[in-house]
């Protein structure tokens, strides 16, 4: 009987599922629905939270300049980077997608910036790449161009170098467009030359179709990891968002008002929209998916 | 006189995709020269790769470190750190992937729906209250923070072992049943063996993403004595080491140089890890 039961399928299961499934109810749920309620609160930290009704909100909303100004560095961060960093992904995924010598040791090049890209050292050394004395304007020097601009330090360019950053990482979505790619029958091609198919025509019937599931859920994944982009921005800016709040990534805010301020429930209400916009977004990319992917056959991703 | 159409189909594509290669790592290889040059000669000659002299110097004064904490405790702060949480990551993970993917029971679609959404969970939303939480049960200023939560089971990881154990014939198991095996025994004695190199992956990308964390580090660890090194480089851009380049630029090389070994003696891994389950690397 004993022996029965320890075997059942449901009791098993559950021995197996039960870290993710306690993790998931204390570190995820519970965390979601009390933040759902500090976001109605006025709450410091160190006095019990107080009920504010939709106060948070109406702040954020009207009365928030710096609010505002982080949502359209942060919008204007993600529409520039991901499509970028797929754009290049693509393109070298497509140049390196040969058997020949030297094309592993090409692979490991384009990818190793993004096995380090999120660290603090390369957060850093970003700082000096381009600031005043830095990498790019000693280069520019050579050329005969001489600017002691900061790119760090002026408003108008900070950003960019925030997403010359993210686009400097499209090495492991290049890996997932090579093993995609990897995947197409070589026939495919082989009938459409012979049909004389040039190789534009070839890309945009055969090569784009095909993976443009992949693509899909690359896009979401990268638009998601871009709208929670922290390090560089607090790096480059020393945890101030400037020159100008010009870096100041959604993130980074969230993070000032809530642990340099302590507006825990402020923040929280940011942190909500946040999932909703995020979760807009993603259900838009899905549904236009509708539009653009190429599922060869039912079940298959 | 022009080059042949034969030289160039011969050398041409070397020639752009290896340029390429080189202008993407440059700034990697730049950061490594730095490291050797001396303080003056940094930003001078900015666009060189060859240093007059090899300064090693940089690398004495980068380890001092902060108020009395050398890099020494810095390194030491993240290897416990990240061998605790890759421990915890991936043994949690794979129990709970054996379970969805094997083992039919009653709500098995609902929690695995669960997983999948908390896959997609932008981080900013837990943050704040599990920091709440965490600083009630008194864990500030300590590893806890860090390093519990990986115990329960990582989304990212549970997928992709997941994925692993579904290409394993169910046969395998069936066999094992015959013989009088217990589920549990199955997972211990079969699985195991079998999904070692998805536990590798996953083991690979813990160890890069708790090295390479700052956010949780920043929140939790205040004290110097506990910062791991991603957080005690942030220190070189603060007031009074402002000037020490040399000495950023030796410890930032040296906090990347486990990553740089770790890549270099599993790439298999890694390209196979993101190439089957579109792990972010």
């Amino acid at each position: 009987m004993l022996s029965k039961l320890k075997d059942n399928n449901h009791v098993v299961g559950y021995v197996f599922s039960a870290p993710f499934i306690i993790g998931f109810l204390v570190f995820i749920l519970y965390p979601i629905l009390s933040s759902l309620y500090y976001s109605f609160t006025d709450y410091n930290l160190f006095q019990s939270p107080s009920w504010v009704g939709m106060a948070n909100y109406e702040k954020m909303f009207t009365d928030d300049e710096k609010y505002w100004k982080s949502v359209f560095v942060t919008l204007n961060y993600v529409i520039a980077s991901v499509p970028l960093r797929l754009a290049f992904a693509l393109m070298v995924a497509l140049l390196l997608n040969k058997t020949i010598g030297g094309i592993g040791l090409y692979r490991s090049a384009y990818y190793l910036p993004s096995l380090i890209g999120g660290s603090v050292a390369v957060s850093i050394l970003w700082t000096q790449v381009f600031g005043d004395q830095g990498l790019v304007n000693s280069a520019l020097g050579v050329f005969g161009i001489d600017t002691d601009t900061s790119w760090i330090g002026n408003p108008d360019t900070a950003l960019w170098t925030l997403i010359t950053l993210s686009v400097w990482q499209f090495g492991s979505s290049m890996l997932i467009f090579l093993a995609g790619l990897k995947n197409i029958p070589k026939d495919y091609y082989e009938a459409a030359s012979v049909d004389g198919a040039n190789a534009v025509r070839r890309f945009f019937k055969i090569t784009l179709p095909l993976l443009s599931p992949i693509i899909l859920f690359n896009l979401i994944l990268q638009t998601i990891s871009a709208f929670l982009t922290f390090t560089p921005a607090y790096i480059v800016s020393r945890g101030e968002g400037g020159p100008l709040d010009s870096t100041l990534l959604y993130s980074l805010y969230l993070y000032k008002r809530a642990f340099q301020f302590y507006e825990m429930g402020y923040a929280a209400a940011m942190a909500w929209v946040m999932l909703i916009v995020v979760g807009i977004i993603t259900l838009v990319i899905f549904q236009t998916s509708k539009l653009w992917v190429h599922y060869e056959s039912k079940g298959e991703r | 006189m022009a080059l042949s159409p034969k030289w160039w189909s011969r050398y041409g594509y070397h020639i752009f995709i290896g340029g390429l290669a080189l202008l993407m790592i440059y700034p990697i290889l730049w950061l490594i020269v730095s490291s050797l040059k001396p303080n003056d000669e940094i930003f001078s000659t900015a666009y060189s790769l060859i240093p007059s002299t090899l300064e090693w110097n940089n690398y004495v004064t980068g380890w001092k470190g902060f108020a009395g904490n050398t890099f020494g405790t810095f390194f030491k702060n993240s290897f416990i750190i990240v061998i605790l949480s890759t421990i915890g990551a991936v043994c949690s993970s794979a129990l709970v992937a054996y379970g969805f993917a094997r083992i039919p029971y009653l709500g098995r679609g609902f929690w695995f729906g669960c997983m999948m959404m908390t896959l997609m969970l932008p981080r900013d939303v837990t943050i704040i209250p599990q920091y709440i939480m965490f600083s009630e049960f008194n864990w500030l200023q300590t590893f806890k923070p860090l390093v519990v939560p990986q115990f329960f089971g990582i989304p990212f990881f549970i997928f992709l072992i997941m994925q692993f154990i579904r290409t394993i014939p169910a046969d395998l198991d069936e066999a094992a049943k015959i013989d009088g095996c217990s589920k549990y025994g199955i997972f211990f004695r079969i699985m195991v063996p079998l999904i070692v190199p998805a536990l590798m992956t996953a083991a690979i990308f813990s160890f890069y993403w708790t090295w390479e964390d700052f956010i949780h580090p920043l929140l939790y660890l205040n004290e110097p004595d506990l910062y791991p090194v991603s957080l005690a480089l942030k220190l070189f851009l603060d007031g009074e080491s402002l000037n020490n380049w040399g000495g950023m630029f030796a410890m930032s090389t040296l906090s990347l140089v486990p990553v740089f070994i770790v890549f270099f003696v599993f790439q298999r891994y890694i390209v196979e890890g993101i190439s089957t389950s579109g792990l972010k690397g």
